[in-house]
């Protein structure tokens, strides 16, 4: 159906798919090309590591760069400097300038770090960087980061991995009216249901990993947050009725039978 | 690996002996890695591909080589 396909644009590269994947925690490299291919995602991310001489088969020799833009990560940093030491490693690599910045504060929550998420990306985006930079559901600190420049805002839904959906929409609402940039929310989607909500809210794009790697059929998964994105697109587009406190019938009142 | 007394450097956070003279580029393909498949970086300096062949390491070295990984 033609309504399905809705493009978007992400600093200058036009979309077809609201969809991006992270390609962590999968069984094998087998798995993460299927569920790739399943979730229809255009731009996937990554994590930047030291190598493992051990392993032989690296992401970047089984991986369709063609097909795939590949988005850099700063997973498990805890400062803006190491996030940006990590990402100019990662632009060294050979990919595009475009980099997901997360500064971590907590080990437990996966909370970013704001204050140090709007230092690193001050560097970066001097630099040349095209950021992503993932922070908390707080309509301030995304103004901050689409003032200086970022290229979207990926506030969380929940803490990262923990599945739990959108705890915040009226947050994510806020933030959607606010912003000029693209509003892409980032970790903590937990079924297709959660990502077809984060659409109907009105965000452009949702980024998600372990609810379809973590899933017990992670390639069905990856069919189904697709399918729920598509759907929130398009419930969002064609205007969703207002919530009314009683019931309105949906059959004629007139020429009942007496 | 080689064997004492030849330089050592840090590599991935590992104490490594390397040839006398050893290059970024030598050492890759010593390991087997891909240079295309990775970065390098030195004493905390980003070593850019086309100099791996001229980068000469030297005792002491903190070597770190990376590439990308699955991730979200």
């Amino acid at each position: 159906m033609q309504s399905e396909v809705d493009p978007w644009t992400l600093a200058g590269r036009s979309l077809r798919s609201r969809l991006i994947v992270g390609t962590g925690k999968y069984k094998d490299a087998a798995e993460t090309k299927a569920a790739l291919a399943a979730s229809g995602a255009e731009i996937v991310t990554v994590a930047l590591r030291r190598v493992d001489l051990k392993v032989r088969d690296n992401l970047l020799s089984w991986i369709d760069r063609d097909r795939y833009t590949l988005l850099p990560n700063t997973a498990g940093c805890y400062s803006a400097d190491e996030a940006v030491r990590t990402l100019r490693l990662a632009r060294e690599l050979g990919i595009a300038d475009i980099v997901k910045l997360e500064v971590i504060g907590d080990p437990k929550t996966l909370f970013p770090d704001n204050e140090e998420t709007l230092k690193a990306a001050k560097i970066l985006l001097d630099e040349g960087f095209t950021v992503l930079p993932y922070c908390t559901d707080d309509p301030v600190v995304c103004r901050k980061l689409e003032a200086m420049g970022c290229a979207a805002v990926m506030p969380l839904a929940a803490p990262i991995g923990s599945g739990l959906g959108i705890r915040n929409r009226h947050n994510i609402r806020l933030i959607i009216e606010a912003a000029k940039i693209p509003v892409i929310v980032d970790a903590g989607v937990g079924t297709a249901s959660d990502a077809t909500v984060a659409m109907e809210l009105g965000c452009d794009a949702v980024l998600m990993n372990t609810a379809i790697a973590q899933a017990d059929d992670p390639v069905l998964m990856a069919e189904a947050m697709r399918l729920g994105i598509i759907a929130g697109r398009m419930a969002y587009r064609a205007g969703r009725m207002p919530i009314r406190a009683y019931a309105n019938a949906s059959s004629p009142t007139a020429g009942l039978i007496e | 690996m080689y064997l004492p007394p030849v330089p050592t450097i840090v590599l991935n956070g590992e104490p490594t002996p390397i040839p006398e003279g050893e290059s970024v580029a030598g050492l890759l393909a010593h390991l087997g890695l891909d240079p295309r498949q990775v970065a390098v970086e030195r004493n905390r300096e980003i070593v850019p591909r086309a100099e791996y062949p001229e980068a000469t390491l030297a005792e002491g070295d903190h070597l770190e080589i990376v590439t990308f990984v699955g991730g979200g």
